[in-house]
């Protein structure tokens, strides 16, 4: 086999794996957008409000630590324990429904049944103070995250594709897992949402507002449950970035390209979420692997966003998006 | 006036109407300027038909919406059953045993016949999350109970057909009788119906006013109900209550609004002082 195309396969595992990322962030849109309607500009700031959170609470770190020193002339920084993994996961899980609580009852409840973009613009917004919650917060520095997943290059992918190619792939075993874990989460959601009442509750109210209200439904509880799993999800996504790259601000930039995800799978697709991410992941890094050298590289920068414009044109309502139909 | 004292009233057919089940005390609903409704009162006894009726416009569907807790009327209270009703959301009114339809269908247009019906039931999953993962016995004793509701529901209003269809492919003579099916599967103790017959043919509005009869006989379900077609009120109501431009302007069994002058000349368009 020719090497450039043994590069390439290898190109495209990375980028599917890349892609999974993507998906789980545009997932986390799909969610509250269909739900309520709500184009949630937010979801990439909540992946690193999670992931500072966790790190926070994993190290015992001291919130608002700078202010409160500042104020009080002290000097206290951690509370001095370290939590396992799975008790500050779950910490942070409780704190994201706080959140999607608090989100609720101070923003949208203000804003039932106003306009589309007063709401996206609201959650721009709230994008913009989480951010800058999450820094007074926890402070701007880079943090390492370590919740005990492996990673490092996976040595058996590496000596079987040796064995067959005599060229070892590089497949790194955190983008294994994230792939695996990314996989478990969309069929647990799946199955909640098909099985539970609380699923088809959120099902229903996905689909109909008034309807759901006549049938019993708060609308106000569904959202709280939307916000929360979109939680959810950004941890999960706010965990696997923030092990890669340390949890850092450019978290929120890089999950910005949940929107190119978006516009290629549709807004109202779970199914779209995902494919759309693999699309992209997988067709940014072949792009910058067999066209970047010739332009001068740098192409992951907007790849995605051309791609995805070109696909506007075509095809609006994106991959799975149900055709839009204006009622009259 | 038929004298519907507290202990209730025999209506024509002979079926015993018990005590009130719904009051509405001077009810007012504005939106801005317009005055939908001005200080209207009535009630709605236990097991008997009740039509709204009334021009377009009138603040028919205005009452409805007040009553399953969509609107919240400027003035006036809700009773039911013998206490004020507290300002409720509509999930509330819902939980409290008030199931509806609407004048333009409110479906779950995604879903499956079946699982229109089947969101009905949500009020009696009772189960928590951690159950219905983890704790299969109880879930699945709670699903079968709530399915058999279902499809009993579904069997008497003769859908078993489309059970398995996608609502948006349904002709809207079957909306709303699948509209009604999840009204039903609720089992509520007040059934409100807005315009149920509404677009039908005269076929489909036959079966549509034998179900209704049906539902009150069988189940001694309470309906409320708004229509148009003359007919359709006399033949189906044990009383009815005459609204025009926001006002009531007559109360009673079809035979005293027959004859009532204010109602004819609501209806023949007689000038308004
Ligand atoms: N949500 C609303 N916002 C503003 N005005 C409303 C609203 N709902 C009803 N109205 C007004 O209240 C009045 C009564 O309307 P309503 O829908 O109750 O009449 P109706 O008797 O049901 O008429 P129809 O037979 O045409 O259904 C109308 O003037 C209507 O425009
Ligand atoms: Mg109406």
């Amino acid at each position: 086999m020719p090497d450039q195309l043994i590069f390439a396969m290898e190109v495209f595992l990375n980028g599917l794996m890349a892609g999974v990322l993507y998906a789980l962030v545009a997932l986390g849109f799909v969610l509250i957008y269909k739900a309520s309607g709500i184009f949630n500009y937010s979801q990439g700031v909540m992946a690193l409000f999670a992931a500072l959170t966790l790190v926070g609470i994993m190290e015992g770190r001291v919130p608002f630590a700078h202010l409160i020193n500042a104020t009080f002339g002290t000097e206290i920084h951690h509370f001095g324990w370290h939590l396992p993994a799975l008790a500050a996961i779950l910490l942070t899980m409780g704190v994201m429904v706080v959140l999607a609580w608090a989100v609720n009852k101070l923003i949208f409840n203000h804003l039932v049944n106003q306009e589309p973009i007063i709401l996206f613009m609201a959650t721009i917004g709230l994008a913009y103070f989480m951010e800058g919650f999450g820094d007074v917060m926890w402070g701007a520095d880079i943090k390492k995250l370590d919740v005990g997943l492996p990673q490092g290059i996976n040595t058996a992918i590496d000596e079987i594709t040796y064995g067959w190619f005599g060229y070892g792939f590089f497949i790194d075993n955190l983008d294994i897992v994230a792939t695996i874990i990314a996989a478990l989460l969309v069929i647990a959601l799946v199955m909640f949402s098909q099985y539970t009442k609380q699923g088809r509750a959120m099902r229903a109210v996905a689909d109909d507002h008034q309807a759901a209200l006549s049938v019993g439904i708060s609308l106000n509880f569904i959202w709280i449950m939307v916000w929360s799993l979109a939680g959810f999800v950004a941890l999960v996504a706010g965990i696997m970035w923030g092990t890669k790259m340390g949890v850092q601000f450019s978290l929120s930039l890089i999950a910005l390209k949940a929107l190119p995800v978006l516009m290629l799978g549709g807004f109202t697709s779970i199914p779209g979420a995902i494919v759309g991410g693999l699309i992209i992941g997988v067709g940014e890094k072949l792009f910058e692997f067999a066209i970047g050298p010739m332009i001068g590289g740098a192409t992951e920068n907007w790849f995605a966003y051309v791609l995805a414009l070109i696909f506007l044109v075509f095809r609006p309502q994106g991959l799975f998006g149900e055709k839009i139909i204006e009622r009259v | 006036m038929l004298d519907a004292t507290d202990e209730g009233y025999v209506t024509s057919d002979g079926r015993k109407i018990g005590d009130v089940l719904m009051e509405m005390k001077n009810i007012t609903l504005r939106f801005g300027g317009v005055k939908a409704i001005t200080d209207i009162s009535f009630d709605i006894r236990q097991g008997e038909i009740r039509a709204i009726i009334g021009p377009n416009g009138a603040g028919k569907s205005s009452m409805l919406n007040v009553i399953s807790g969509f609107y919240v009327p400027q003035e006036g209270e809700v009773w039911y059953k013998g206490q004020k009703r507290p300002q409720m959301k509509p999930f509330q009114v819902a939980q409290l045993g008030i199931a509806r339809t609407f004048q333009n269908i409110a479906l779950f247009e995604g879903m499956t016949v079946l699982d229109n019906v089947m969101t009905g039931r949500l009020n009696y999953m009772k189960t928590n999350l951690f159950q219905q993962a983890l704790w299969k016995g109880k879930a699945e004793e709670e699903e079968t109970k709530n399915r058999e509701v279902v499809e009993k529901v579904i069997d008497f209003l003769e859908i078993q057909s489309i059970r398995k269809t996608p609502v948006s492919r349904l002709p809207y003579g079957l909306k709303k009788r699948v509209e009604l099916a999840r009204a039903l599967a609720a089992e509520p103790s007040l059934l409100l119906l807005d315009e149920p017959m509404a677009g039908m043919n005269v076929e489909e509005k036959e079966d549509m006013s034998r179900f209704v009869l049906d539902v009150n006989d069988e189940f001694g379900t309470t309906i409320a109900l708004i229509e148009h077609d003359m007919g359709v009120v006399m033949d189906l109501s044990d009383r009815v209550v005459v609204m025009d431009y926001g006002k009531k302007i007559g109360d009673g069994t079809p035979d005293e609004i027959r004859n009532n002058q204010a109602v004819i000349d609501a209806y023949l368009g007689v000038a308004h002082d």
